[in-house]
């Protein structure tokens, strides 16, 4: 389980880098920020590169400022992940710049948590309180009583100044909520994650399939530019969906599944292509620990067993786990992102990595390939204190395969004091009343605390419980943290600023360094400004900032990524091995290979509440952006056409979903769809702002937060599975 | 002379909204109001489903009833590349052409004039691709000459099945889709 593990790349030299010349179009590009910008707008069209921040992939981005105005965003041609072309998001992105409803001043609550009434005050009124609060925490309970959450690259420098406070939890939903389960049923099964962006070799898959992964409406750019190429490449898709996605729409086999049994699916495959020896008999022979166990577990599962569990009759089931056989080691069992979905997530994406070692597909081309990062040394700080207690969120290790810490259990302890008190949270870009399941919990959470800060763009759910509320800068408006890409094209990329902020607003390595030394912890920021900061990194590679600030993007080159072009294989498991039988999972008393478990049924006449993403909409926070909204300003629940006729529906029409614990939502328009298995409903998460201030986005469609009070712990890592909830249809009179 | 269009790979297009977003931003279009959109269509029951997914705009038809329509001569087809465009400072405003138009790609902008796709003419003259075209995260989008048979489009059109839209209308669209 060590990342190091990885092949790192020594370092290149700018000198010998192909992409050296690729920048020529920027080089000598003014730029609309400069110390002059104030006295004398500039005129003319300047590029600026930068990396996009409407969602995690951080596509590199050209920037187009006209007579001082920003006025366009497109993709870089340098970067591997975008190839010159964004997503709707990133090309939308100036819509956050522009957007009417951004925090624009730093604020301090006035009355109750969550009254969302607020005095504006200086950053100077605003942290002081801050540290004034943070010290009188630390004297108390100590400063591990100070959790992080945070979203993004942004995060990067609010953390070391918590660090040299002398914090230790730090947590993402992004792990318990989201990829975690599917990074640790991969590292259980090979020793390594799936990573961000995923090792996928879509491009070169001569069949894919996707389990409840809806590339194209989920939009990771370099996914869906690769899913595309496949695709117009006459690639076999096969999808796994309850929802006909877009991905559906261009597959050859569409497996309609009854929600919650991908697992008794994926065994069955796995029944067929062993019994079959339909497998990769040399890979797994040479790279295999336990096959001869995990063949055995296979017996009973049957295609004929998975019909009545998955509603798919057999003779596809055997079908298409042929045709994956027939195109291994090119076919891609696609790991999905989002994983986290009935509670035995993780050993759900071990049944996917079970399946694609079968295929041999793990370091193959059309496969996994095998990422490699430029050598970026950290900037050379003073070592952070020290703590002799544990970590909050994970007491006495009960999820023992935690990779990341679990937000779930930094709440948990805010509201029980267990394992010790947790008295201050910053929250920095991610919505937790959207992305954490029991919205009333989290509530719960905050009102144990001594301290609520939350750092972001737009007056979020979260901002509204918040004591000190502090602005940030938009990406286009600030740099941050350089992104040192783990990819099959190493790189390097600047987030720099392109235009000024409207506001008050602040980029977030200036707050964390004036927060920073209002706690009197200078020395943990012998830099002023974050350019020095920066150089000094760049330095430390051989390059420059001002390089840097031309290009955007500096390239190492195409490394050889998979097992044939000569990357020794490394399977970094206790066993050294692809362990089709887990004697870890043994060990802590788990099922060491996966095991079918039949999901819970919903009450009678409710549907299960499904979500998923719009290609147009980041999260909750993208609605309010003029243009995105534009796009699509509010969500619909998709009902199926024939329940729609017995419910007297059509589409337009306004219902309100109720859960199984009375929980309404807001008023939300139906979708009268054939495409969607009629024991299910589906929302497009992101909508149904409560918030005042997002004034754009508030009351538009239906919070699937709203309705998610229950959720399944993976009993492995602590993700949250949020698909075990159900409503009913409420038709408004 | 040079006579534009689009050849749209159907099987490439998730329908992501990019080329609408990049319209808006690349040509200012304002807020509530767009120049291309997506259109979906759903045919068969539930599991048994196809779809197509399309992004459309203004045809640029080759018998444009926009231009024959319009009382003032605002409508009308440039000599650069065949493109129907409308002269804001002659346009009345009166919506014939949006009533003309069996694609409904007009739409009076709020300044009173009638708006709709250019084809992105002043990155064409520039040697780019409308911003639709070049933004397209999937490349399923081709732009160029009809008039000339090695051009990309001419190519798709003659290697791969295809359609257009609303043929019997008579306005001869220059907008196909591989199917």
């Amino acid at each position: 389980m060590d990342p190091l593990s990885r092949r790192r790349f020594l370092k290149i030299s700018s000198a010998t880098l192909g992409l050296a010349a690729g920048g020529g179009a920027l080089a000598g590009a003014a730029r609309a920020v400069s110390s002059s910008a104030a006295s004398t707008p500039p005129t003319g069209l300047q590029k600026v590169p930068t990396f996009c921040d409407i969602c995690f992939w951080k596509c590199g981005a050209i920037a187009y400022v006209r007579d001082g105005e920003l006025w366009k965003i497109e993709g870089n041609p340098d970067d591997p992940l975008s190839r010159g072309r964004l997503c709707p998001r990133g090309t939308g992105g100036i819509g956050a710049h522009r957007d009417a409803d951004r925090l624009r001043t730093p604020l301090i609550r006035r009355r109750n948590r969550g009254d969302e009434e607020w005095a504006a005050v200086t950053w100077d009124e605003a942290l002081g309180h801050v540290a004034e609060k943070m010290q009188a925490i630390k004297s108390r309970h100590g400063p591990e009583a100070v959790a992080l959450f945070s979203h993004g690259i942004g995060g990067n420098f609010l953390k070391h100044t918590l660090r040299a406070y002398g914090a230790i939890n730090f947590a993402a939903p992004s792990f318990a909520q989201c990829r975690g389960p599917r990074d640790v049923g991969f590292h259980l099964t090979f020793g390594d994650g799936v990573s961000s962006p995923e090792r996928t070799d879509i491009r070169n898959a001569r069949c894919l399939v996707l389990i409840g992964s809806h590339l194209g409406e989920n939009m990771h750019n370099t996914q869906v530019q690769e899913f595309a190429d496949a695709v117009g490449n006459g690639a076999t898709v096969i999808v796994v969906d309850p929802r006909f996605s877009i991905a559906a729409g261009k597959a050859k086999h569409y497996l309609p599944i009854k929600p919650g049994t991908d697992l008794a699916l994926l065994l069955a495959w796995m029944h067929v292509i062993v019994s079959e020896k339909l497998y990769d008999q040399d890979y797994v022979a040479q790279h295999g620990f336990g096959f001869e166990q995990f063949a055995a577990s296979l017996v009973g599962y049957t295609p004929e067993w998975a019909y009545p569990e998955t509603g798919i009759q057999p003779e596809v089931i055997r079908e298409t786990a042929r045709e994956m056989a027939r195109y291994r080691p090119a076919t891609l069992v696609h790991p999905g992102r989002h994983a986290t979905w009935y509670g035995d997530d993780a050993q759900r994406s071990r049944g996917i990595a079970l399946l694609n070692a079968l295929l041999g597909s793990w370091g193959r081309k059309g496969g996994f390939y095998v990422p490699a990062s430029m050598d970026v040394p950290e900037y050379p700080y003073p070592p952070y204190p020290t703590s002799e207690k544990p970590q909050v969120d994970n007491p006495g290790g009960r999820y023992p395969f935690a990779l990341e810490a679990i937000t779930t259990g930094i709440r948990e302890a805010t509201v029980t004091g267990q394992p010790y008190p947790v008295k201050g949270w910053f929250v920095y870009a991610t919505n937790l009343i959207h992305a954490l399941p029991n919205e009333a919990e989290t509530i719960r959470a905050i009102q144990n605390l001594d301290l609520m800060v939350v750092v972001d763009v737009i007056p979020s759910e979260i901002a509204g419980w918040a004591d000190v509320v502090l602005p940030e800068s938009v990406y286009l408006e600030r740099y941050d943290d350089l992104n040192v890409e783990w990819f099959r094209e190493p790189f390097i990329a600047l987030r720099q600023p392109v235009v000024e902020s409207p506001h008050d607003q602040k980029p977030n390595w200036w707050i964390a360094r004036e927060l920073a030394l209002k706690l009197g912890l200078g020395t943990y920021y012998p830099w002023r400004h974050v350019e020095e900061y920066l150089d000094t990194r760049l330095k430390g590679a051989g390059l420059s900032l001002a390089e840097l600030k031309t290009k955007g993007i500096v390239g190492g080159g195409t490394p050889p990524v998979f097992f044939d072009e000569g990357v020794a294989p490394e399977f970094p498991t206790p066993s050294g091995k692809i362990e089709f039988y887990s004697l870890q999972l043994q060990e802590k008393g788990f099922d060491p290979v996966p095991r079918y478990k039949k999901p819970p049924e919903g009450p009678p006449g409710t549907f299960r509440l499904l979500y998923g993403r719009a290609p147009v909409h980041s999260f909750s926070r993208t609605q309010t952006n003029p243009i995105l909204h534009d796009m699509m300003s509010e969500n619909a629940v998709w009902v199926n056409a024939d329940v729609a006729v017995r419910y007297g529906l059509k589409t337009g029409d306004v219902v309100r979903l109720k859960n199984q614990d009375g929980v309404v939502s807001r008023p939300v328009k139906v979708l009268a769809t054939e495409r969607i298995r009629p024991d299910c409903v589906y929302l497009v998460h992101g909508f149904g702002h409560t918030a005042t201030r997002l004034r754009r986005a508030y009351g538009k469609g239906a919070s699937d937060a709203q309705l998610i009070t229950r959720y399944e712990t993976d009993p492995l890592m602590g993700g949250t599975g949020m698909n075990v909830n159900f409503v009913s249809l409420e038709v408004e009179s | 002379m040079a006579r534009y269009g689009m050849v749209i790979d159907t099987v490439r297009c998730v329908g992501c909204m990019d080329c609408v977003v990049a319209c808006k931003t690349e040509n200012e279009v304002p807020e509530g109001l767009n120049r291309d959109w997506i259109a979906y269509e759903t045919r068969g029951k539930h599991p048994t489903l196809q779809m197509e997914i399309r992004t459309e705009r203004c045809n640029h038809c080759d018998e444009p009833p926009c231009v024959t329509c319009c009382p003032t001569g605002a409508s009308h087809v440039e000599d650069f590349g065949r493109i129907v465009l409308v002269t804001h400072q002659e346009c009345i405003g009166c919506k014939a052409c949006l009533a003309s138009c069996p694609y409904d790609a007009r739409f009076v902008h709020p300044e009173g004039y009638a708006d709709k796709c250019t084809f992105c003419i002043h990155r064409v003259k520039d040697g780019l691709d409308p911003a639709c075209v070049a933004v397209c995260p999937t490349h399923c989008m081709h732009f160029g000459d009809f008039d000339d048979p090695n051009s990309v489009v001419s190519r798709l059109l003659a290697s791969r099945r295809h359609h257009a839209l609303l043929v019997a209308a008579g306005t001869a669209p220059r907008i196909f889709y591989l199917d």
